[in-house]
C-alpha cells in the first residue's frame, strides 16, 4: 500500500479515536459542560485560524478582516436556522454562507489584493468593519441587538466533524498546485510571475478559500452561541483570530491547532481571576511573542507521512544491511 | 452654507485630534514599519494624566497639556525599551502582535486599576462661545486647532531643521546607512517614539477638553481611525498624516451631518479602500518601485 494511503488512514483513526475518547470523557464525566464549551470553542477557533493561516502563512498575504467573512456566515445561518429550524435548514445555512462569503471575497478580493503587506491589512480591515457596519443598520438582522434564540442545531460532534474536514481541505489546499502556487508567490511575486503563475488568480484562489473557512466557523458559532450582534464581528475578533495564528506560528497547521488550544485552556484558566484576566492574557502575549519571535512552532508541521517515509527508509537501509 | 461653515469647524476640530494622532502612527511606521496599536492607548494615559492632575493639583490647561505630554512620551519610550526593541530584527507580524498585546495591557491595566466607568474631564478652560457670521465657534475649538497646529508647526521644524530631525529621516531612508555614519538607531527610535507618543498625549487631553468625558477603552476608536488617517494621507509623510487626519474628521462629521451617522465609520473605510486603490500609496506617499 502507498505510504499516502496509509498516513491518510492513520489521520482518520486517530480522528476517529479522538472522538471515541471524548466521547468517552464526557460519558464518564471528566469532561463536564464547562470543558466541553472550551472544547467547542477551541474547534471553532481552530476552523478560523487554518483558513487565516492559509491567507497570511501560505499564501503572505496579510489580511485583517477575518471576523467580516465570519459575520457572513453567522448571520447567514441565524436567518436561515430562525425561518427553518431543522438540522437541514443548518446545512442549507452553511451552504449559503459559504457561497455569499466567498462572493464578498471575490468583490473585496480583486481591488485589494493588488496592494502589498500592511496596506492590503488595513484595506481588508476597513472591509470587514463595513460588513460590520451594514449589519448594524439591516433590518433583516435585528440592527445593532443582534440576533438571540438560535436554535441550538450543532453540539460537539459536528464542530468536531467541521473541524476534520475543514482541515482537511485546507491541508490538501496547501498541498496540491494551488499550494504551491501560492507558496511561490509568498516567496518572490515577481519571480513566480515569470514561471507562468498569475498572482492575482492564485492570492484570489487563497482569500476566497480562507473567507469559506471562515463563514463556516461563523455558522457554527451561531447555533453553538445562540446570540450574534456586529459587535461580535468586530476589529478585535479580526486580531483574536490572528493571535491565534501569529503565535503558532505563521505557515504551520500544527501550531494553528496547538495556539488555538493553548490559548482556549489560558482563557478557561483565566476565568477564575476576574478583571486581571486580560491583563495577564496581554503579558503573556508579550512574552511569548518577545522570547519566541517566530511562533510556538515556526514553520514546523506534524506529519505521518514523512514519518513513515522516514520509517521506510530506515527499514530499506537495515533490510539492505542484512543482505549484504 | 452657515450649516456648512458650522461642519467645516465641527470637522477641523475633530481633524486635528486626528492629526495628531496619525503623526504618531506615520513617524514610528515610517522608521521601523511597525503598526504601533499601542499609539490609541497612549493617548488614553495623557487624558487620564490630564483628569489626574487637573482634579488633584488644580494646575492649569497649558501645565496639565504639557505634563501629559512628557509622561506619554515617558512612557512610549519605555513600551519601546521594553517591547518593541527586542523584536527588531523578529518578522514584523510578530511586533505587530506584541504592539496588540501592549495595547491590551495598557486598556485593561487601567480598568484593573482606575475602573472601567467613564469619567467627566475637569472643565479646566471656561467654555465661551463665538458667533461669527452665524455659526457658533467654542473657544475650546480654537484652542484645540491652534495648539494641534503650533504641535504640528513644532514638528515639522524638528524634523526638517534640527539634527535629530535629520537623523530621524536618514534612519527611516535606511537604517544601516545611518549606523554607519554615526548614528545610533536605537537612540533615534527611541527619540521617534517619544516625539509621537508626546503629540498622542496632548490629543488626549484636547479630546477630553473637547468631549468631557473619558474612559479607559477611548483610544481604540480614534487609535484605528488615526492609522486610517495615516495610510490616507501616505503613511511615513508628516505633511500628509497632518492632511488625512483633517480629512477623515471632516468626512465624519460631514456624514453625519447629512444624517447618516449610523454609517460615518462605514465612510471613512470605503474612502480609504478608494484612495488605496487609486492611489497605493496614500495622497502624499513615495510610490516606491519593486526593483527585481
Amino acid at each position: 500500500m502507498a505510504t499516502k494511503w496509509k498516513a491518510a488512514l492513520c489521520w482518520l483513526a486517530l480522528a476517529a479515536a479522538g472522538f471515541g475518547l471524548i466521547n468517552v470523557l464526557i460519558g464518564v464525566g471528566v469532561i463536564d459542560t464547562f470543558i466541553e464549551n472550551m472544547l467547542v470553542t477551541i474547534g471553532i477557533n481552530i476552523i478560523l485560524a487554518t483558513g487565516l493561516n492559509l491567507i497570511i502563512g501560505f499564501s503572505g498575504q496579510f489580511s485583517l478582516g477575518h471576523a467580516g467573512f465570519m459575520a457572513l456566515g453567522a448571520y447567514a445561518t441565524a436567518i436561515i436556522t430562525s425561518a427553518m429550524p431543522t438540522v437541514g435548514g443548518f446545512y442549507l445555512s452553511v451552504a449559503v454562507g459559504i457561497a455569499i462569503a466567498m462572493v464578498v471575497a471575490v468583490i473585496i478580493g480583486i481591488p485589494t489584493l493588488r496592494l502589498r503587506g500592511d496596506y492590503l491589512a488595513i484595506a481588508t480591515m476597513g472591509a470587514a468593519e463595513i460588513i460590520r457596519v451594514i449589519l448594524n443598520n439591516l433590518k433583516i438582522t435585528n440592527g445593532a441587538a443582534g440576533m438571540f434564540n438560535i436554535p441550538a442545531l450543532a453540539g460537539w460532534p459536528t464542530v468536531y466533524v467541521m473541524v476534520c474536514l475543514t482541515t482537511l481541505m485546507i491541508v490538501n489546499f496547501a498541498r496540491s498546485r494551488a499550494g504551491r502556487a501560492i507558496q511561490a508567490i509568498r516567496e518572490d511575486e515577481i519571480a513566480a510571475e515569470a514561471s507562468g503563475i498569475d498572482p492575482t488568480k492564485w492570492k484570489l484562489a487563497a482569500f476566497v478559500m480562507g473567507a469559506a473557512t471562515a463563514a463556516i466557523g461563523g455558522s457554527l458559532d451561531a447555533v453553538y452561541i445562540q446570540t450574534i450582534a456586529p459587535g461580535n464581528f468586530g476589529i478585535m475578533n479580526s486580531i483574536a483570530i490572528l493571535i491565534i495564528v501569529v503565535l503558532g506560528g505563521v505557515g504551520s497547521m500544527t501550531g494553528t491547532f496547538m495556539a488555538a488550544a493553548v490559548l482556549g485552556v489560558l482563557d478557561t484558566v483565566l476565568q477564575s481571576f476576574g478583571a486581571l484576566r486580560m491583563v495577564i492574557y496581554a503579558l503573556a502575549l508579550i512574552a511569548i511573542m518577545v522570547f519566541k519571535p517566530s511562533g510556538l512552532l515556526g514553520r514546523y508541521e506534524v506529519s505521518i507521512r514523512a514519518w513513515l517515509d522516514r520509517k521506510g527508509v530506515n527499514n530499506a537501509a537495515s533490510n539492505s544491511n542484512r543482505a549484504e | 452654507m452657515q450649516t456648512f461653515l458650522q461642519q467645516v469647524i465641527n470637522g477641523l476640530s475633530l481633524g486635528s485630534i486626528y492629526a495628531l494622532l496619525a503623526l504618531g502612527y506615520t513617524m514610528v511606521y515610517g522608521i521601523i514599519k511597525l503598526i504601533n496599536f499601542a499609539h490609541g492607548d497612549i493617548y488614553m494615559i495623557g487624558a487620564f494624566w490630564g483628569y489626574y492632575v487637573i482634579n488633584t493639583y488644580h494646575v492649569n490647561f497649558f501645565v496639565a497639556l504639557i505634563s501629559a505630554m512628557i509622561i506619554s512620551a515617558l512612557l512610549g519610550m519605555l513600551i519601546e525599551v521594553l517591547a518593541y526593541r527586542p523584536l527588531r530584527h523578529s518578522p514584523r507580524i510578530t511586533a505587530l502582535i506584541t504592539a496588540i498585546g501592549v495595547s491590551y495591557f495598557l486598556e485593561n491595566g487601567m480598568s484593573f486599576l482606575f475602573g472601567a466607568d467613564t469619567r467627566d474631564f475637569p472643565q479646566a478652560v471656561a467654555q465661551h462661545n463665538y458667533h461669527v457670521l452665524g455659526i457658533t465657534v467654542s473657544n475650546i475649538q480654537v484652542l484645540i486647532l491652534v495648539t494641534a497646529v503650533v504641535l504640528m508647526i513644532g514638528l515639522q521644524l524638528i524634523v526638517q531643521k534640527t539634527k535629530m530631525g535629520t537623523a530621524m529621516r536618514a534612519v527611516a531612508v535606511d537604517p544601516e546607512a545611518a549606523a554607519l555614519v554615526g548614528i545610533d538607531p536605537n537612540h533615534i527610535i527611541s527619540f521617534t517614539f517619544g516625539l509621537g507618543s508626546a503629540l498622542a498625549g496632548a490629543a488626549g487631553v484636547l479630546i477630553g477638553l473637547y468631549y468631557n468625558s473619558i474612559d479607559p477603552l477611548m483610544g481604540m476608536t480614534p487609535g484605528i481611525k488615526a492609522f486610517v488617517a495615516a495610510v490616507v494621507g501616505g503613511i511615513g509623510s508628516i505633511p500628509g498624516a497632518a492632511i488625512g487626519g483633517f480629512v477623515i474628521g471632516l468626512l465624519e462629521t460631514g456624514v453625519q451631518a447629512i444624517g447618516l451617522s449610523a454609517y460615518k465609520d462605514a465612510a471613512v473605510y470605503i474612502v480609504l479602500i478608494v484612495i488605496l486603490v487609486i492611489l497605493p500609496s496614500g495622497l502624499l506617499g513615495k510610490n516606491v518601485k519593486e526593483k527585481v
